[in-house]
C-alpha cells in the first residue's frame, strides 16, 4: 500500500544544533504512528515541519506518493493534514461554532456549520454544544472543539501532540476511542508523546526521537515499557526512592480559604483547606483550570488574602506579600517558568538572584557578581543544567533545563516549605526522576513539600498524602496507601468530593 | 522564486545592539537625500553643514557639548524607567518646572555674593523635577492610571505654569513688560569654563550622574528590580519585589534628572526664564535614550548625535536657508528607522530558498 506520508532524511538546524538530523518516517493509511521522545529530542520540530510551520533545511516529503512542499499550515490543510497542538488555540469569549468558522474556508453559515458540528460530534462521540462559549467548556470538551475543528476538514492525517497531558484518565480513554475509529476509517494519525503506557496501549508503530535523530521504530505492544524507556533516553534510570515520612508539625496550613479569580475566566476557590507537615510531600491531583492558579497565587502571596486564612509555621501570611513569605521560609517552583519563575532574557546568574538574593548574595544594596555566579554555578552542578555556563540567558535553555535550575534555585534556599507546580513538566525521563527524588529528600529533611500537578502517576510515586481540587473544592488528602488511580480518576471529574472543610 | 522571510532568534543578538543604532542613522541618511533633493539643495553638501560643519570650531564644539548635556542627563533617567517599564514621556515638564524652582531660589538670594546659591538651585530643581514627576506615580499606583498620558499632559500644564509665571509673579520688574524673568545674579549662574564659550562645569555633574546611573543599572540590586520589573512583571510579582515601590523610584529618579537638566540650562546658557527654555530636550532625550540602548555610556553617544543634529539643523537653516523643521524631521527619522532597525535584535532575515 502505497503510504500516506514518508518523510526521507528530513534535517532542521539551529545554528550549529541540529534539532532533526536525517529523519525519515513512513506512516501507512489509518496507521496510529507515535513519535516518543524526551524534550528537546526533535520531535515538536518534525511535527512543526510536517504541519509546514517550520521549513526543512534538507530531506524530502511524499504525501501519497508525491514530492510535496508545505509552505504553510493553510498548505498542510489543504494536503488534509490537521493538528491539535498542546496548548490550545481557541478564543474564549466566542462560542464553539464561531471559533471554527474562523479557520473554516467554506462560506459563512453559522447554522449549517453547527448542524456540522453537532453531527461529527455524535458521529465520534465528541459531545459539544456549539453555542457554548469556549471560557464555559472544560479543558478536554476544548480539545474536543479543536478536535472538530480539524475533523471538519475531512482529515487523511491528524497530528496530536500531548493530547493527553490535560485529561482525566476517563477522558483519556474516550479519546482513544474516538482515535480508533477514526484511523478504522483510514485517518492516519500521528500521535506526539513520552507517555509510554499510553503508547503501548494505542499505537501501531513508534519512531523513537533522540538528539534528533530516529534511533529506532519499534511495534509498542510487543515492548516492554523498560525498553521503551531504554530506546528513548538511552540508558537505565534510577527508581524513585520514598522512606517512609515522619509527620511533623504543621508547617503550611490553609483555612476557610475562599477567592474570587481575578481572570475573569478564573474559578473561585471554596472553602478550601489544608495542611502541610514537616517531614512529608502532599499533592494536589486535579485538571488544570480547576482553580490551581488561584490556590497557587494565594499561597505564593502574589495574591492577598485576609491574615488567618494561611499559615506559616503557625503564623498568620494571609495579609503578606510574597517577598515576606520568603523570608519566613517560603518557596515556589511556578508552572510558567519562562516569564514568571525566570526572567527570559536574563542570565542564570541573574535569575539565581531573583529569589536567592536573601542568601548573603545582596552587601549594602550591591550585587556581589561573585556569589552570584557562585550560586547559580552550584545550583546547574548539582541538579545537572545542561547550559554553556551561569552567562547562558534563561530564554537559552531548554523548558527542562530551565525547570532543572528553578527547582534547583528553590530547593537551594533550604525552604520550611515548599511549593511546586508541575514539577517534570517538559523534563526528561532521567531528570524528572531526580527532580522526584528532591522533593522527597527535601520533605525527609524536615520541609513541607505541597506538589499541584496534572500527573497523577507523579503524584502516586511522590506524595504521602493527595487530595483533589475540582471547580474550587478540595477533597480531603487521603493517605498514598489507601488510594488508587481509579478513585483519583472519579474525585478529578467531581464525584464522591469529599469537602476538606468538613 | 527566493524571498526575505524574518526567523525569530533563539537568543536576543548582542551585535544587533549596538548595530542597531548604527544602522538606524545610516538609514536616516539614506531617507534624507531625496528630501534634500526635493527641497532643491546638493545632499552631500548638505549632509556636510548639517554633520560636519558644527564640529568645525572649538565653539561648534562647545555648543554641541552644551546641548548634548540636558539632552543626557534626562536621558538617563528615562532609560531607568524605561527599564522598569515605566514610560515617562513629561519630562520635558519636569525640566520645565525644575527650572522655575531653581529660578525661583535665583531670584529669591538675587543680592550679594552666595556660594551656596548653585547647589540651592540643583537642589530646588531635583526636588521640582520629581515633585512633577510624584503626580503621575501617585495616580498611577492608586489610581493605575496610564503614566504615558498624565506625565505627557502635565508638559502643558507645567509650560503654561511658566507661562504665567514669567508674566506675572516672576517677570522682571524692569523688564520693559517683556515676558521674562529678571537676569539671574552672577552667584546663580555657572561661568564658562573656556572664556567667550557657553560651556560650564555642570557636564562634568552629568558624567557623574552617568557613572551613578551605571552603578544603579548595572550593580545595584534595586536597579535589578527594576529590570526584572520591565523585562518581566509576573516574575517581579513572584518574587515578591513591591512593584509600587518601584514605579515611584523610576519616576521620581527621571523627574530628578529631568528638574536637575532645568536648572542647568536655566543657570547655564538661559540666565533668565522666559516663556520657551527647551528646544523640546524633553521629547528629544525619548530617542536619546533608545538610541542608547537604554544604557548609560550609550545615552551619552545618544546625546551628542541628537546634540549635533540640532546644531546641524541650525547651521543648515543659516547657511543654505533650509526650514529649520528639517532637523526635527531628521530626529523623527531616526527614531523611525531605529525601531524599525530593532527588529534585528529579535530577528535575523533569511532568504527562503
Amino acid at each position: 500500500m502505497r503510504p500516506r506520508l514518508a518523510l526521507e532524511a528530513v534535517t532542521k538546524r539551529y545554528g550549529s544544533f541540529a534539532a532533526n538530523d536525517s529523519v525519515s518516517l513512513t506512516v501507512a493509511p489509518g496507521e496510529i504512528h507515535a513519535v516518543l521522545g524526551e524534550n528537546g529530542a526533535g520531535k515538536s520540530t518534525l511535527m512543526k515541519i510536517i504541519y509546514g510551520a517550520i521549513r526543512a533545511d534538507a530531506g524530502e516529503i511524499f504525501w501519497e506518493g508525491r514530492e510535496v512542499s508545505i509552505a504553510s499550515p493553510s498548505a498542510a490543510r489543504d494536503l488534509g493534514i490537521g493538528m491539535v497542538y498542546q496548548h490550545f488555540s481557541l478564543f474564549e469569549t466566542v462560542s464553539v461554532v464561531d471559533n471554527i468558522a474562523l479557520v473554516n474556508k467554506d462560506r459563512f453559515d453559522r447554522v449549517r456549520l453547527a448542524a456540522r458540528i453537532t453531527q461529527l460530534s455524535e458521529r465520534y462521540g465528541l459531545p459539544v454544544d456549539p453555542h457554548r462559549l469556549v471560557h464555559h467548556l472544560s479543558v478536554g470538551e476544548r480539545q474536543r472543539v479543536e478536535i472538530l475543528r480539524c475533523l471538519l476538514q475531512s482529515p487523511k492525517l491528524l497530528i496530536l501532540d500531548e493530547p493527553t497531558s490535560v485529561l482525566t484518565p476517563p477522558a483519556v480513554a474516550r479519546l482513544f476511542e474516538v482515535l480508533r475509529a477514526l484511523a478504522a476509517e483510514g485517518c492516519s494519525i500521528l500521535y506526539i508523546s513520552h507517555k509510554l503506557e499510553e503508547i503501548r496501549q494505542l499505537c501501531d508503530t513508534a519512531t523513537i526521537l533522540r538528539g534528533g535523530k530516529v534511533v529506532g521504530s519499534v511495534r509498542p505492544a510487543q515492548v516492554s515499557i523498560a525498553e521503551l524507556a531504554g530506546l528513548m533516553v538511552g540508558s537505565a534510570i534510577a527508581p524513585v526512592t520514598r522512606p517512609r515520612a515522619v509527620q511533623g508539625a504543621p508547617r503550611l496550613s490553609v483555612s476557610n480559604l475562599s477567592v474570587q479569580p481575578a481572570d475573569p475566566f478564573g474559578t473561585a476557590l471554596q472553602d478550601v483547606a489544608l495542611a502541610v507537615h514537616a517531614g512529608e510531600v502532599v499533592g494536589i491531583a486535579g485538571v488544570s483550570g480547576n482553580g490551581q492558579a488561584e490556590l497557587l497565587n494565594a499561597l505564593s502571596g502574589e495574591r492577598i488574602t485576609a491574615a488567618d486564612r494561611i499559615r506559616l509555621d503557625g503564623v498568620s501570611v494571609g495579609h503578606l506579600g510574597a517577598g515576606v513569605r520568603r523570608q519566613r521560609g517560603l518557596a515556589y517552583v511556578p508552572e510558567e517558568r519562562l516569564g514568571r519563575g525566570a526572567v527570559p532574557g536574563m542570565s542564570l546568574a541573574e535569575n539565581a538572584l531573583l529569589t536567592g538574593h536573601r542568601g548573603g548574595l545582596v552587601r549594602r544594596g550591591f550585587i556581589g557578581t561573585g556569589p552570584i555566579e557562585a550560586f547559580a554555578h552550584r545550583i546547574i552542578q548539582r541538579f545537572g543544567v545542561k547550559c554553556s555556563g551561569t552567562n547562558a540567558v534563561a530564554a537559552s535553555l531548554s523548558g527542562g533545563n530551565l525547570q532543572k535550575f528553578i527547582v534547583g534555585r528553590e530547593y537551594s534556599l533550604a525552604p520550611s516549605v515548599l511549593i511546586v507546580s508541575q514539577p517534570t513538566w517538559g523534563v526528561d525521563v532521567a531528570a524528572a526522576a531526580f527532580l522526584r527524588q528532591s522533593l522527597i529528600d527535601l520533605s525527609r529533611q524536615g520541609a513541607a513539600v505541597l506538589v499541584i500537578s496534572e500527573e497523577l502517576e507523579e503524584l502516586l510515586e511522590i506524595c504521602d498524602r493527595i487530595a483533589v481540587l475540582f471547580r474550587g473544592r478540595l477533597s480531603q488528602a487521603l493517605p498514598r496507601e489507601a488510594i488508587s488511580i481509579d478513585q483519583l480518576g472519579v474525585l478529578m471529574t467531581g464525584r464522591d468530593l469529599q469537602p476538606s472543610a468538613a | 522564486m527566493n524571498r526575505l522571510y524574518l526567523e525569530r532568534r533563539a537568543v536576543p543578538s548582542r551585535l544587533m545592539g549596538v548595530g542597531a543604532p548604527v544602522l538606524a542613522l545610516a538609514a536616516m541618511i539614506l531617507c534624507a537625500i531625496p528630501m534634500l533633493r526635493l527641497e532643491g539643495l546638493e545632499p552631500l553638501a548638505t549632509l556636510r553643514v548639517f554633520f560636519l560643519q558644527p564640529l568645525s570650531t572649538g565653539n561648534g564644539i562647545s555648543e554641541w557639548l552644551l546641548k548634548a548635556n540636558p539632552l543626557i542627563l534626562i536621558g538617563l533617567g528615562l532609560a531607568v524607567g524605561y527599564r522598569a517599564n515605566v514610560w515617562n514621556i513629561g519630562a520635558e515638564g519636569m525640566y520645565t518646572v525644575g527650572a522655575i524652582c531653581a529660578g525661583w531660589v535665583a531670584l529669591r538670594f538675587a543680592d550679594g555674593t552666595h556660594h551656596w546659591l548653585l547647589p540651592a538651585m540643583m537642589l530646588a530643581g531635583v526636588l521640582g523635577g520629581m515633585a512633577w514627576a510624584a503626580i503621575p506615580a501617585f495616580l498611577k499606583t492608586r489610581l493605575n492610571t496610564s503614566e504615558i498620558l498624565v506625565s505627557l499632559m502635565l508638559t502643558y500644564v507645567a509650560q503654561l505654569l511658566l507661562a504665567w509665571l514669567v508674566n506675572g509673579p516672576m517677570q522682571d520688574p524692569g523688564g520693559l513688560n517683556y515676558p521674562q524673568t529678571a537676569l539671574f545674579s552672577e552667584s546663580a549662574t555657572f561661568s564658562p569654563l573656556v572664556a567667550g564659550m557657553r560651556l560650564n562645569a555642570s557636564i562634568f555633574i552629568t558624567l557623574g550622574v552617568v557613572v551613578l546611573t551605571w552603578l544603579l543599572l548595572d550593580r545595584s540590586f534595586l536597579g535589578f528590580q527594576l529590570k526584572v520589573s520591565g523585562q518581566a512583571p509576573a516574575a517581579a510579582r513572584y518574587a515578591g519585589f513591591a512593584q509600587a515601590r518601584l514605579i515611584w523610584i523610576s519616576l521620581l529618579i527621571s523627574g530628578a534628572t529631568a528638574g536637575l537638566a532645568g536648572m542647568f540650562e536655566a543657570a547655564g546658557p538661559l540666565g533668565q526664564l522666559s516663556p520657551v527654555i527647551s528646544p523640546g530636550y524633553g521629547f528629544a532625550a525619548i530617542i536619546v535614550a533608545f538610541i542608547g540602548r537604554l544604557r548609560p555610556v550609550g545615552v551619552v553617544f545618544g546625546g551628542l548625535l541628537l546634540s549635533l543634529l540640532y546644531l546641524g539643523g541650525e547651521a543648515a537653516q543659516m547657511t543654505l536657508n533650509v526650514p529649520a523643521a528639517l532637523s526635527r524631521c531628521f530626529q523623527g527619522l531616526l527614531l523611525f528607522c531605529l525601531l524599525a532597525a530593532d527588529v534585528l535584535v529579535d530577528y535575523r532575515v533569511r532568504v527562503m530558498p
